[in-house]
């Protein structure tokens, strides 16, 4: 039965599937789905064991073009079938892929109990800041003033920040990549390493209903500037390392501080176990601050699939299932009568 | 039409006493322990041997006020040395623990019968706020029965003196007291009860001691107070005969969980049981997350949708998906339903169905959830739907719909109802050996050279393969998409929509369901009376009562709403006439006109509370006497009037 699991290291090309693939032309998801293929032959995954689970959404295409089982189900409920699925047959490798309308409007619910149960899988969340599959309406972490076909006075309501949302659930790893860029496969193996729900959130460009939103930070020319890539164990430094984050003491803030001469003292070290400085990182506003990318925090905490499957061993221990036993539980009594004769 | 009300005449009410049978009703106030106590005598009266059957009718608040008309608790068992298919219509003797407990219940009594009422509790406060112009102990409003007055609650303060409790303790051993006043009255054993208390309360036996001596006080008292200079004497009602073998009592939610998980070892499937909160269908949730020796996980989810698309989730993994809620949740996981049905994967879904729509009556009976069942869903969304009949019933019923579920790659629906859910009923213990096993394979073998596996091919049932993530060589993607024939891709082509929803049609139209077999009387006759869940219990008395007068009328129970028994529609056919009773505006009454073109005609009763025999009996009596279906109605003379309900 196993003459077909490859033996050899998989390569990019066999986690295709031979499904044409209908994003639109110019779409980040084609590049975070050509980061995901060329991630899995470097965690070492396999076929067979992985699952990805999605929800309804352009991201949620997602499972169709990955060469594993996959399941598409419905709007915001992805999460929960994972969990299903998880606690189900805890060897299974189960990603989530899902976007900003799916994971945080229909489905938010889901999402903070899948983070703070500590559901071992990883979250992909695609967030293009706009509803792409229903043509063009302004989406939960739209900026306020989106011009939308629902909102042609622009949108009204504030935003909600992925990260902060997953920080506040109670997630244990959280991280931010962006669809074109090339630290995203780095991004996902930290993702993939941690044990537990690890949280992405991936910048990815809708093309068609709000191209260019995340130019600020992701063109070529604001991206040196703009985007500071967290690293463990490393001062907090953006802008080519003439600048860093610092904590402002009196006001128990961040601050931007100049790096002169390369002293980088004074300068925040990231340590992603700690809790208080992913919060500063996914709370900081984009202008004033950069972009915090990369893995913003990771420490893990025991799984909700091991604690489910131990509880089970420990309260099955030493009780042989016996069902005939087990309906006749309780207080009982004989008829050894005849039945009567009507 | 189907709104028509009749009034039983009182000799319609009480025109068939059944003989050997008694009908007690404890009511209180909901935290007077009236529903332990109701345990507790049914336990005694199953030990003794007799059959029986119970209502138990507490109210949606947790802990309403004390002596409100709304915050009454009743009990209400039916026991005898006859088969007893029913609580029973109009109690013989009502315990009532207070005013309000009298004003919400005494109507229902039959008259002559007997009151017990704790004359400690019928201070003014109380009389005042159970509405009483005047205490009813004390005129003759109550002169068609007979009226025990006993201070229970100074009878009791008394009896547990020794013990050292304070006041409101003490007072909380009151319904021990009744119950050995009861337990006298029928002359039952206390022993296992002792052993009972006991144990409840191995942790403080001070605690047990007391109950224990309110209880030998309150039989003391039966045996020493001379009741029979007021016609109140012993009665022993003798055991009902029945099949030998091993019984124990069970009640709905009891028995689907052991049926659940007897299906689960039968299919040898692990088994995922997804759920979420509510009445009445937590019993459920509660009884199989103790159950984890026989590889049951259980999940209390997020809410309704997770509990589904949990259970959804490992079936997809290969375990046995399940997930139970009662109406409004069941509406939350349409959609998920549609999931189940478009990726074709087995699931089990329990509606334990309350009055309805919205919030509607959480803790009241109701059967109006069968349209919700069969044609709850978008798009075309066949899914089988089994009812059960009984607490016991359920059991097979369980094991019934996880055959199908897992044979035929479908979710599967069982209605049940609150009713079923609560009430407790004598079971006879299975032997499991008798059931035969119907394992699950799923599927592993690769597809031949060269050729590429197919998901969405089918067995002689349509059913497809069932493929574990996991299994190497059988990567496939599933989705709610439209399915392409066999393989399993996106097609939205028009040709491929019709296959397919053709497919899924017949797949579960031609489901193996049993015939459809005369419960009792015959095929062909004047009249049969179609019924289904748990209105079995009245019908099936009516109609043998009638049967018994030699009416010519028979009994159909149906057990598969969907589908419906291929033989049903030409038995149906045969009768001049078709009766069905349901505990709604007639749902199953519109199923069966649309599926065979007949002429059924609707009883409803929309109140809450089950079916009396005597309103199915009525309505057997005037059918026959009149083809005029708007003479045809519901009986509400054994309900409180809804000012007694809400002053």
């Amino acid at each position: 039965m196993n003459e077909m699991t490859t033996v050899r290291p998989s390569t990019p090309r066999d986690w295709e599937t031979d499904q044409e693939v209908r994003w639109c032309p110019g779409c980040g998801d084609y590049a975070i789905l050509k980061a995901v293929q060329r991630t899995m032959p470097e965690i070492g995954g396999t076929p067979e064991n992985t699952v990805f689970v999605s929800g309804i959404g352009c991201s949620s295409r997602f499972p169709y073009y990955m060469e594993t089982y996959g399941f598409h189900t419905i709007h915001g409920r992805a999460p929960a079938v994972a969990t299903g699925v998880k606690l189900a047959n805890p060897e299974l490798d189960v990603w989530i892929i899902t976007g900003d309308g799916d994971a945080l409007s229909i489905g938010g619910n889901h999402t903070m109990h899948l983070l703070r149960r500590n559901l071992n899988c990883q979250v992909l969340l695609f967030n293009n800041e706009i509803y792409g599959l229903t043509k063009g309406q302004y989406s939960p972490t739209s900026r306020e003033g989106t011009r939308s076909p629902s909102t042609p006075f622009g949108s009204v309501d504030h935003p909600v920040k992925p990260c902060a949302f997953a920080l506040g659930s109670g997630a244990r790893f959280v991280a931010r990549g962006i669809d074109v860029n090339k630290n995203l496969p780095s991004v996902l193996k930290a993702a993939h390493a941690h044990q537990g729900a690890a949280f992405v959130e991936i910048f990815q460009n809708c093309i068609v209903y709000n191209d260019e939103v995340f130019e600020p930070f992701t063109a070529k020319p604001n991206a040196l500037a703009n985007q500071l890539w967290c690293e463990e164990g490393q001062p907090l430094l953006f802008a080519g390392g003439t600048k860093g984050l610092a904590l402002d003491m009196e006001r128990l803030t961040l601050k931007v501080i100049d790096v002169v001469d390369g002293d980088v003292s004074g300068v925040i070290v990231h340590n992603v176990k700690n809790r208080a400085i992913a919060h500063m990182l996914v709370e900081m506003p984009f202008g004033p601050f950069p972009m915090a990318l990369g893995v913003l925090y990771d420490d893990p905490a025991p799984t909700f699939e091991s604690a489910v499957v131990a509880q089970n061993k420990a309260a099955s221990e030493g009780k042989t299932p016996d069902l005939q036993k087990l309906v006749a539980k309780g207080q009982t009594w004989m008829v050894d009568k005849q039945p009567r004769v009507e | 039409m189907a709104s028509a009300v009749h009034q039983l005449t009182p000799e319609e009410a009480s025109a068939n006493p059944v003989s050997e049978a008694v009908v007690v009703r404890f009511a209180g106030d909901s935290g007077d322990g009236m529903q332990l106590t109701g345990g507790q005598f049914t336990l005694s009266t199953a030990l003794a041997g007799n059959d029986l059957a119970t209502f138990p009718d507490f109210p949606a608040e947790i802990r309403a006020p004390q002596g409100t008309l709304f915050g009454v608790s009743a009990f209400q068992i039916n026991f005898g040395s006859t088969s007893i298919e029913t609580a029973g219509d109009q109690p013989d003797v009502l315990v009532a623990m207070n005013p309000a407990a009298l004003k919400t219940n005494v109507d229902a009594l039959k008259p002559g019968g007997l009151i017990i009422a704790d004359t400690g509790e019928f201070g003014q406060r109380n009389l005042d706020k159970a509405k009483y112009a005047a205490n009813p102990l004390e005129d003759d409003s109550l002169g068609k029965w007979q009226v025990l007055k006993l201070d229970i609650s100074a009878l009791t303060v008394e009896a547990v003196k020794p013990f050292g409790l304070g006041n409101k303790e003490a007072l909380r051993c009151k319904n021990m007291w009744t119950l050995g006043l009861a337990l006298w009255m029928f002359d039952r054993d206390r022993a296992p009860l002792v052993q009972w208390l006991k144990d409840k309360f191995a942790k403080k036996p001070e605690l047990a001691e007391a109950n224990i001596a309110a209880l030998n006080a309150g039989h003391a008292y039966g045996e020493t107070a001379e009741l029979g200079a007021l016609g109140i004497s012993q009665r022993n009602v003798a055991a009902a005969p029945s099949e030998p073998g091993l019984y124990r009592t069970v009640t709905g939610a009891d028995s689907i969980s052991l049926g659940l998980v007897a299906g689960a070892q039968l299919a040898g499937l692990p088994m995922f049981f997804g759920g979420y909160p509510i009445t009445p269908a937590s019993a459920i949730l509660h009884s199989l997350s103790r159950y984890k020796e026989f590889g049951v996980t259980t999940f209390q989810a997020e809410d309704e949708i997770a509990a589904i698309a949990s259970a959804l989730g490992a079936s997809y993994a290969g375990s046995l998906g399940v997930t139970s809620s009662s109406g409004p949740g069941i509406a939350l996981k349409g959609e998920a339903m549609g999931l189940a049905i478009m990726t074709e994967l087995p699931l089990v879904i329990i509606n334990s169905q309350r009055g309805g729509p919205s919030t509607g009556l959480p803790t009241k009976t109701e059967q109006s959830d069968l349209y919700q069942a069969v044609y709850g869903r978008n798009g075309d969304a066949p899914m089988p739907v089994i009812a059960s009949r009984s607490a016991a019933d359920c059991f097979d019923v369980a094991i019934e719909a996880v055959r199908i579920a897992t044979q035929y790659m479908t979710p599967v629906m069982i209605l049940t109802d609150g009713y079923i859910a609560n009430a407790a009923e004598p079971w006879k213990v299975p032997d499991m050996s008798t059931y035969k096993p119907f394992p699950v394979t799923h599927h592993t073998a690769l597809p031949p050279e060269g050729e590429k596996f197919m998901p969405y091919a089918r067995d002689e049932k349509l059913a497809r393969p069932w493929v574990k993530p996991g299994t190497p060589g059988l990567l496939h993607r599933i989705g709610g998409i439209e399915k392409a024939l066999n393989s399993g891709n996106i097609d939205y082509s028009p040709g491929n929509h019709q296959a397919m929803t053709d497919i899924r049609r017949d797949k579960v139209a031609n489901i193996d369901v049993p015939d459809q077999v005369v419960e009792a009387g015959q095929a062909g006759g004047k009249l049969v009376v179609v019924g289904w869940g748990s209105t079995y219990g009245p019908i099936t008395t009516a109609v043998r009562r009638a049967r018994a007068k030699g009416v010519d009328v028979s009994h159909i129970h149906i057990r598969h709403i969907w589908p419906l028994p291929k033989n049903l529609g030409d038995i149906l056919r045969s009768y001049e006439h078709i009766l069905v009773p349901e505990m709604n505006t007639g749902q199953l009454k519109t199923v069966l006109r649309d599926q065979f073109l007949v002429n059924a005609v609707p009883l409803n009763k929309i109140s809450g509370q089950p079916f009396t025999i005597a309103e199915i009996e009525a309505a057997i009596t005037r059918h026959l006497g009149s083809d005029k279906a708007e003479e045809l109605g519901p009986d509400d003379s054994q309900l409180p009037s809804p000012e007694a309900v809400n002053p």
